[in-house]
């Protein structure tokens, strides 16, 4: 199981890519293998706000739907169209090919991305996912 | 791996999909020993269990298995099985792990005043299922079924695993190892299902899966399982079935025979049922959406709710969500009605589909 270390994560198994105020998001490696092949992902619309432990879309696997949260507050600017035709791209690639939206988030007083205090470090996840087994 | 009736069972290998799609046109290779294997046996063995279940096991010849019930008093059921009689006074009840308990308790209460012993003979048995078009070919070499001769009463029906008819069933050894071996399945293919001591199970899996891979042979888990006994329009357990339902629902009232000599229990309830008709309709629906229509979700006729979804996935095979319902009319019924499904609020459209929405080529 893959946890890359530049990345963020949350406890809902999403992870955060930031460059800037942009903030790509996808699930995790581990979320990908324990709902198993992927066969709809439903994302939120460009231009719609999301808020930071909300809900605002749906992973559909062969065994199970989930809600897909949003690590962050702020605007959708882009999301993965190739979903729509592969999204089996979710187990493949979680943090590449599979990533699902763009948040453009608001700036800190340095001028950096404004993200949750409680998101989590590679380390941080790596250890939750083996609590949880 | 995913926890059930106590049992750790791998829900998945590997894809769920690619698994499906390798049973479909090769094999697969499932570890089924978490089911419930009963033994039933004695001189009154076969009438008892006529008296216990909707079928008519002492009919059945040794070395042949049947599909049937285990029923309520008021028709209900108790648990789907395969009865497989392996000798003239032995019988193997297989049951849903999940009823195991319920099922030799059942039968225990049953057989009581015939002369027929009832043995829950779960940890006796691993059992591993070889199935697909490819199963045939990967374990003819490797099995061994007992040669006919009076010396070897238990073993009727002999010979090849090629020339051994569909629920049929025989003594032998599998990759050297004894085992009951019977062509049965839950997946709509060709296939047989091992019945082994546990400790031999690792040893014939470990020899099926060399043997078998290069005829395309792969480990498959019960996620794949489920798709494939649901393409096949083959009833779940907890799904379709349960004891707020009799056969009848499920469209399998062919399972209860009620032309078999002597009393069997809940004959007085399904005699009343057969006559009255099933209060609900077991009903084929694809969807016509990528999302997938799933157990509990409400089926609606012009906007009026009209029956419960009891299993929906995404068919490998069709390339369409696929899913069972129980209606509350038969399909003509519902001719010219626009259907749907609700799915987390949204109202999808949905066409009513003869089951089983797949039949292999014989």
């Amino acid at each position: 199981m893959s946890v890359p270390a530049e990345l963020h994560y949350t406890p809902e198994h999403e992870w955060v890519s930031v460059e800037g105020t942009s903030a790509s998001v996808g699930i995790t490696d581990y979320a990908a293998q324990q709902l198993g092949d992927v066969v709809f992902v439903s994302l939120p619309t460009p231009g719609a706000t999301v808020t930071a432990g909300e809900p605002c879309g749906e992973v559909e696997s062969v065994k199970s739907v989930s809600d897909l949260y949003s690590p962050v507050d702020g605007e959708v600017i882009e999301v993965n169209t190739e979903l729509e035709g592969d999204p089996s791209l979710v187990n493949a690639e979680p943090y590449t090919a599979g990533w699902m939206f763009r948040v453009r988030v608001a700036q800190d007083g340095n001028g950096d991305a404004a993200l949750p205090t409680d998101l989590l470090s590679a380390a941080e996840y790596e250890e939750l996912t083996k609590s949880a087994g | 791996m995913t926890s059930f009736a106590g049992w750790q069972m791998p829900l998945r290998y590997g894809s769920e999909t690619a698994e499906h799609l390798a049973v479909r046109r090769a094999a697969g290779l499932f570890d089924l020993s978490h089911m419930g294997e009963i033994a039933v046996t004695g001189p009154d063995a076969g009438t008892a269990l006529d008296y216990a279940l909707t079928g008519q096991p002492s009919a059945v010849p040794p070395g042949r298995a049947r599909y049937m019930m285990i029923c309520a008093e008021d028709g209900g059921v108790l648990d789907d099985i395969v009865v497989y009689r392996q000798g003239e006074q032995e019988f193997l009840v297989i049951a849903n792990a999940s009823n195991t308990a319920t099922v030799f308790s059942a039968l225990t209460d049953r057989a009581a005043g015939h002369d027929a012993a009832v043995v829950d003979a779960t940890q006796d048995y691993a059992l591993i299922a070889v199935q697909g078009p490819a199963a045939a070919g990967i374990l003819a070499p490797l099995v061994k079924l007992d040669p006919a001769g009076p010396e070897n009463p238990k073993s009727p029906e002999f010979g090849e695993l090629e020339a051994m008819k569909y629920y049929a069933g025989a003594f032998g050894t599998v990759a050297g190892r004894e085992a009951w071996v019977a062509r049965t399945g839950y997946t709509g293919e060709d296939g047989f299902e091992l019945y082994c001591r546990p400790q031999d199970a690792e040893h014939v899996w470990t020899v099926l899966t060399g043997q078998g891979a290069g005829a395309g042979l792969v480990p498959a888990g019960l996620a794949a399982r489920d798709t494939l006994r649901l393409e096949a329009g083959m009833p779940l357990y907890g799904n379709e079935l349960g004891p707020d339902v009799t056969p009848f629902e499920a469209g399998l009232g062919r399972v209860v025979k009620f032309d078999k000599p002597g009393e069997f229990v809940g004959r007085e309830a399904l005699s009343a049922r057969a006559a009255a008709g099933p209060s609900r309709h077991l009903a084929g629906l694809s969807i016509a959406s990528r999302r997938i229509a799933r157990h509990g979700y409400p089926v609606l006729a012009d906007g009026r709710t009209c029956g419960t979804v009891t299993s929906g996935a995404p068919s490998p095979t069709l390339g369409a969500p696929i899913a069972m319902a129980y209606l509350d009319r038969p399909a003509a019924g519902l001719a010219g009605a626009v259907l749907t499904v609700g799915i987390r609020g949204e109202a999808v459209p949905a066409h009513l589909t003869d089951l089983p929405f797949y039949s292999r080529r014989r």
